[in-house]
C-alpha cells in the first residue's frame, strides 16, 4: 500500500540530507571575502536609499509595490484560464469574471486615490 | 494541449445558484466593496458618516434577509453551501452581534476622538507617532474591514464544502489580524497582539488545510456529506479519516479559542482595541462554533464514537484552563479572555450531546454569551485614566461609589457569565448541560464544578466594586456617545430579558435546530 509513496519519501530524505549537508559544509569550505556591497542592504539590485529611520529599517514603499503586484498577478492568473475557456463557460462565466475584475478594480481605485502609487 | 484544455473546460457547467439564499452574504460583501470605494472617493470629513450608514444599513438589511429566509433548507452552488435552520440561526446571531460591535467601533466620545488609531503603520515612539496620539485624526477603514470579516463569518458556518470553509476562514481571519493592531492607546501591545494572532492563525490555517488534504485522500471529495458517506461505506483503512479530522479540528478549535489552542486569546484580547476584542469574543466565536457544529454533526455524524472522547478532553481542558488560570489574572481584559476560554468549554459540552437538543442549546448559549461579553467589553471602554482604559483590577475597586450604574451593569453581566439564575447565562448553561446529561453525565458534573470555580473570579470583581475602598487616584467614568450607549443597552437588555423570558428564543432555536447534509 505504501509503495506509491516510497519515491516521495526518498525525495524528502534526499532533500533533507542535501539541506543539512549544505548548511553544515558551507562555513568550512566557503571563502570569506567581505566587501561593502556584500554588507549593504539588498534593494532589488539598485543603490540602497539612504535610511532616515536608522539601520535595519527599509522604506515601506517596496513592500507596497510587491503587494500591489501580487493583487494584479492573481488577477492575471484567473484571466488566462478564463480566456481559454470563455466559450464553454458562457454567460455565467462572463458575469463571474466581470464581477471578479470589478472587485480587483475597487482595490485598485482605493490604492490609487489614497496615494499608494506615488513613489515619493 | 489547448485542445485538451478546451475539452476539459467544456465539461464545466455553471452551478445553479439560489441567489436569494445567498442574499445575506452578498449584501454584506457588496457593502464592504462599496465601503472601500467610499474610502477612495469621499473627502475625509464625510467618510465617518458614510461608512456608518453603509455598514449599519447593510448589516440590518442582511439580518432582515436572514429572517425572511426562515424555514429554508437547501444546498446550493453545487452543494457547497447549506442554507438551513442551524446555519441561518448562527448567521442571524453573527449579524445581530456584529451590529452591536460596529456601534462600539463607532464610539467617538470617550477617547480624544475614537478608540481606533489613525495610522497603524507608524513606528511606535517615533515623533510622528507621538504627534498622532494627540491629533483628532481618525481612520474609517475599520468599517469595511469589519464587513469583510462578517461576510467570512456568514459563509463559515454554512459551508458544506471544506475548501469553501477554508476560504471563509481566511476571509474572516485576515481583516481580524489587521483590526487587532489598530488600538489607539498602548500601540506596542496592540502590534504585538496583531503579530501573534497572525502568526498563530496562519499556523492553524495550515493545519486546517492539511486536514482537508488528508480527508480528500480518504473520501475523494471535500463535501461533508460525501465524507460521511465514504466513512460509512469505505473499506479503506480509516487512518486518513481520523488524522484528517484531527488536523481539521486544530484549525477550528484555534479560531474558537479552545484549550489547548487558546494561548493566543489573552494576549490578543488584551492588546486589541476593546471594540475589536468585543467583536472577536462574540462574532468570531459564534461563527467558529457554527463551523464546528456543521463539521461534526454533518460530516462526522456516524463516527461520533471516535471523536467524542477527543471533544470531552478538549472541553475539560478548556474549562479547567479558563477557570483556573482566570483566577490568577489581574487585568480585566485578560480575565474576560480566560472567561471566554471557559465558556468555549461549556459550549463544547453541548456539542458532545450530538442531538437536536444539543444543537439548539448550543445556538442559544452562544447568542446569550455573545451579548453579555459584548456589553462587558463595552463597559471597559468607559472606565478610564490618563493612559486610556483602566483595566487593572485594582483600579476597579470601589467603583460602585463613583458610578453605581456602571457597577450594577457590570454585576448583571458578570452574573450572567457565572450562570446565576434570572440571567440569560443561567438559562444557556442549564439547557446545554441538560442536553448533554444523557450521554455525558460525568462531563456535565465536571462542567458544574468548573463553573463554580469560575464564578469565584466573577464574584471577586463584584465584591471589589461594591465593598472595597476606591484607590487614591482612581479612574474616571467617561460619558459614552450615542452608539456605545445603544450597544450597552442592547447587550444588557438581551442578557436580562432572555434570563426572564427565554422561551421565544428557545423555541426559535429548537425550530431552527436542523442541518441539511
Amino acid at each position: 500500500m505504501l509503495s506509491p509513496y516510497l519515491p516521495i519519501l526518498l525525495l524528502f530524505a534526499l532533500a533533507l540530507a542535501f539541506a543539512t549537508f549544505s548548511v553544515v559544509i558551507a562555513p568550512f569550505v566557503g571563502p570569506r571575502r567581505y566587501n561593502k556591497a556584500k554588507l549593504d542592504f539588498y534593494e532589488c539590485g539598485i543603490e540602497p536609499t539612504p535610511q532616515p529611520l536608522g539601520p535595519h529599517r527599509f522604506p515601506v514603499k517596496y513592500f507596497l509595490t510587491a503587494m500591489l503586484f501580487i493583487v494584479f498577478d492573481i488577477e492575471i492568473i484567473f484571466l488566462y484560464p478564463y480566456a481559454v475557456a470563455n466559450k464553454a463557460l458562457g454567460l455565467f462565466g462572463l458575469v463571474e469574471i466581470v464581477l471578479f475584475i470589478v472587485t480587483v478594480f475597487v482595490a485598485y481605485a482605493y490604492v490609487w486615490r489614497r496615494g499608494g502609487l506615488d513613489w515619493d | 494541449m489547448s485542445h485538451m484544455l478546451l475539452a476539459e473546460a467544456a465539461k464545466i457547467t455553471a452551478p445553479s445558484v439560489s441567489y436569494h439564499a445567498l442574499a445575506p452574504i452578498l449584501i454584506v460583501l457588496g457593502a464592504a466593496l462599496v465601503g472601500v470605494l467610499a474610502e477612495a472617493v469621499l473627502p475625509r470629513s464625510e467618510r465617518y458618516a458614510a461608512q456608518l450608514i453603509i455598514t449599519l444599513g447593510s448589516l440590518v438589511a442582511a439580518l432582515v434577509s436572514v429572517a425572511l429566509l426562515h424555514g429554508t433548507s437547501e444546498t446550493t452552488v453545487s452543494g457547497a453551501l447549506a442554507i438551513d435552520g442551524g446555519g441561518l440561526f448562527i448567521q442571524g446571531s453573527v449579524l445581530a452581534l456584529s451590529i452591536v460591535s460596529v456601534l462600539l467601533m463607532a464610539e467617538r466620545s470617550v477617547d480624544i476622538v475614537s478608540p481606533i488609531v489613525a495610522s497603524a503603520a507608524l513606528v511606535v515612539g517615533s515623533p510622528a507617532d507621538r504627534q498622532l496620539a494627540r491629533s483628532p485624526r481618525i481612520q474609517t477603514e475599520i468599517f469595511p474591514l469589519a464587513l469583510f470579516a462578517v461576510a467570512g463569518m456568514l459563509i463559515f458556518p454554512v459551508s458544506n464544502n471544506l475548501l469553501l470553509m477554508f476560504v471563509a476562514l481566511e476571509v474572516l481571519s485576515l481583516p481580524l489580524y489587521l483590526m487587532a493592531g489598530l488600538s489607539r492607546r498602548r500601540r506596542l501591545l496592540s502590534q504585538e497582539a496583531a503579530l501573534k494572532y497572525f502568526l498563530l492563525g496562519a499556523f492553524a490555517s495550515a493545519f486546517f488545510l492539511y486536514g482537508v488534504a488528508l480527508l480528500y485522500g480518504y473520501a475523494n471529495s471535500v463535501d461533508l456529506p460525501k465524507i460521511l458517506a465514504a466513512a460509512q461505506q469505505s473499506t479503506k483503512s480509516d487512518v486518513l479519516l481520523y488524522v484528517g479530522l484531527a488536523l481539521l479540528l486544530v484549525g477550528l478549535l484555534f479560531k474558537a479559542g479552545i484549550a489547548p489552542f487558546h494561548s493566543w486569546t489573552p494576549d490578543v484580547y488584551q492588546g486589541s482595541p476593546t471594540p475589536v476584542t468585543a467583536f472577536m469574543a462574540s462574532c468570531t466565536k459564534i461563527a467558529a462554533f457554527g463551523a464546528i457544529l456543521r463539521v461534526l454533526y454533518v460530516g462526522f455524524n456516524t463516527t461520533a464514537w471516535n471523536w467524542r472522547p477527543v471533544v470531552w478532553a478538549v472541553a475539560i481542558a478548556s474549562m479547567a484552563v479558563g477557570a483556573i488560570f482566570g483566577l490568577t489574572q489581574t487585568d480585566l481584559k485578560r480575565i474576560l479572555a480566560y472567561s471566554s476560554i471557559a465558556h468555549a468549554g461549556f459550549i463544547l459540552v453541548g456539542i458532545v450531546a450530538l442531538s437536536k437538543d444539543g444543537l439548539s442549546s448550543v445556538m442559544f448559549y452562544v447568542l446569550t454569551y455573545g451579548f453579555s461579553t459584548l456589553a462587558a467589553f463595552g463597559l471597559l471602554m468607559l472606565v478610564r485614566d490618563a493612559d486610556g482604559e483602566a483595566t487593572h483590577l485594582a483600579q476597579w475597586s470601589g467603583l460602585a461609589r463613583k458610578s453605581p450604574l456602571v457597577a450594577t451593569i457590570m454585576t448583571i453581566l458578570l452574573m450572567s457569565m457565572a450562570g446565576i439564575p434570572l440571567t440569560a447565562g443561567f438559562i444557556g448553561k442549564f439547557f446545554v448541560f441538560r442536553a448533554a446529561y444523557h450521554v455525558a453525565a460525568p462531563l456535565v458534573v465536571m462542567a458544574l464544578v468548573f463553573s463554580a470555580i469560575a464564578a469565584f473570579y466573577y464574584l471577586r470583581i463584584v465584591v471589589l466594586m461594591f465593598f472595597a475602598e476606591p484607590p487614591e487616584h482612581g479612574p474616571t467614568i467617561a460619558i459614552p456617545g450615542w452608539s456605545t450607549s445603544v450597544a450597552l443597552t442592547l447587550g444588557v437588555l438581551v442578557t436580562v430579558v432572555l434570563g426572564i423570558v427565554p422561551q421565544p428564543i428557545l423555541d426559535l432555536a429548537a425550530k431552527a435546530a436542523h442541518l441539511v447534509g
